[in-house]
């Protein structure tokens, strides 16, 4: 195994997660901290829970947005170094769900920020997060191809 | 001389490969301890090479120098030791780094990084003396500062029992282990963000890692010229210590910085005079 290869491997295998509830419920947090516990552990796909930004590859969104929390989800997604990859998880996130039509939500965070995985469900289960972080890994190591990718053609 | 930096050379490319690989033992045996799986032994430098590979961003440039003097620091301390150069002189370039490592996360402006700075510096502060204590007690016994001659003093921990105890605290505040996790929140807890590593990102979080590697070579090497009669049987002791760090590390909670302050300098006075007392009624 080359350099390369095993730099590819490591982008799958040490995605670190970043948590945002962006006006959510509370239902998907509890869950995505469902994920950690000795039950599920996501850790054993060497997932570990950040709080900073500098040092995320994936940011988990859980909630609908609406105009207060807008730029703060954006802000949080700029600070991220690339490549990074994007989670929503829940229906609120995906599209809004229930809070759709409410006078102050903008709708899914796809409005905001463009999401990579849509994790469904009202909460979504700890073993659909972790499949959706799982895949998350994978996008994160195709997108660190494609900048190797992007820097050969720019030289 | 050519053996000199030969012998450099390898433990300076062996020294971070053991670090990672405890550090990925130290991650697993916390799961086991924890009930989980567990992440991949090889953990730390998937870690570690993901970091190297990402995007660089900076607050301002005294990071990056101040990464790279905390690595080379670490890396001269490690390279001196395995050539046998003198202990004081490995203790005050160790520090240098860390002055380092504090002074670029002072630099910037996040309040949480000046936080774990400040700890970082008390986590010093607690640590440093015991080192130098360790160093007048091996003096006391070996009357010599130089390794090449500590080393021909084949068993000092039956000599100094308690300077080995106080070893093994520097080990758990070096590693920032509980009790003493104070100034980076290790293990996912967050109220700090990341404390001290707060804006050191991407290669220059890689560049810190390597360097903790090292560092924590160095201690466990501290502990294994104990018993330097067998180096075997030292690495042994050494990693029976790290092992124990990781038991307390699991059935503590933190405490607060002066507790720590208070605790450690208790501690290594009393223990160094007891033991400076029992040396001296031996003879």
């Amino acid at each position: 195994m080359g350099l390369k290869e095993f730099v590819e491997k490591s982008f799958k295998k040490s995605p670190w997660v970043l948590h945002y509830n962006c006006s959510s419920c509370n239902g998907c947090d509890i869950e995505i901290l469902a994920c950690m516990t000795p039950l599920y552990d996501m850790e054993r796909f060497g997932m570990v829970n950040v709080g900073n930004p500098k040092h995320a590859d994936i940011l988990v969104v859980t909630g609908t947005v609406n105009h207060k929390n807008k730029e703060v989800l954006k802000n949080i997604y700029d600070q991220m170094p690339e490549p990074k990859v994007v989670v929503a998880v829940g229906v609120c996130a995906a599209t809004g769900g229930i809070f759709r039509e409410a006078y102050n939500v903008l709708g899914g965070i796809d409005k905001v920020i463009p999401v990579d995985v849509y994790v469904p469900g009202c909460p979504a289960k700890p073993e659909a997060i972790i499949d959706g972080l799982y895949k998350a890994a994978e996008i994160l190591k195709e997108k660190y191809e494609k900048m190797g990718k992007a820097e050969e053609v720019l030289k | 001389m050519i053996k000199e930096i030969g012998i450099f050379v390898v433990a300076v490319i062996l020294a971070p490969l053991i670090g990672g690989f405890l550090s990925g033992i130290d991650r697993k045996l916390t799961a086991f301890i924890q009930g989980r799986y567990g992440p991949p032994i090889w953990q730390p430098f998937y870690d570690v090479i993901k970091l190297l590979y990402k995007q660089r961003l900076l607050v301002n440039d005294f990071q990056v120098f101040s990464a790279y003097m905390y690595l080379l620091s670490a890396i001269l301390s490690v390279g001196l030791f395995a050539i046998k150069a003198d202990l004081l002189m490995i203790l005050f370039i160790m520090s240098v780094g860390l002055v380092f490592y504090i002074a670029g996360a002072l630099s910037t402006k996040s309040p949480y990084s000046q936080v774990g700075a400040q700890r970082e510096l008390m986590q010093m502060l607690a640590y440093e003396p015991m080192l130098i204590f360790f160093a007048i007690a091996v003096y006391n016994v070996t009357g010599s500062f130089n390794l090449a001659q500590i080393m021909t003093h084949g068993k000092l921990l039956l000599d100094l029992p308690l300077m080995f105890i106080l070893l093994g605290l520097v080990l758990t505040i070096k590693l920032k282990k509980s009790p003493f996790d104070l100034s980076a929140s290790e293990h996912a807890h967050q109220e700090l963000v990341r404390g001290i590593l707060t804006d050191y990102s991407g290669p220059y979080l890689a560049l810190i890692h390597i360097a903790d590697w090292y560092e924590l070579v160095l201690i466990l090497a501290m502990i294994a010229i104990l018993w330097s009669q067998n180096l075997v049987i030292g690495a042994l002791i050494a990693l029976a210590t790290f092992f124990v760090d990781i038991v307390i590390d699991n059935i503590t909670a933190r405490m607060t910085v002066k507790w720590m302050l208070a605790f450690s300098w208790s501690i290594s006075i009393l223990f160094t005079i007891v033991n400076i007392a029992y040396i001296y009624f031996r003879r």
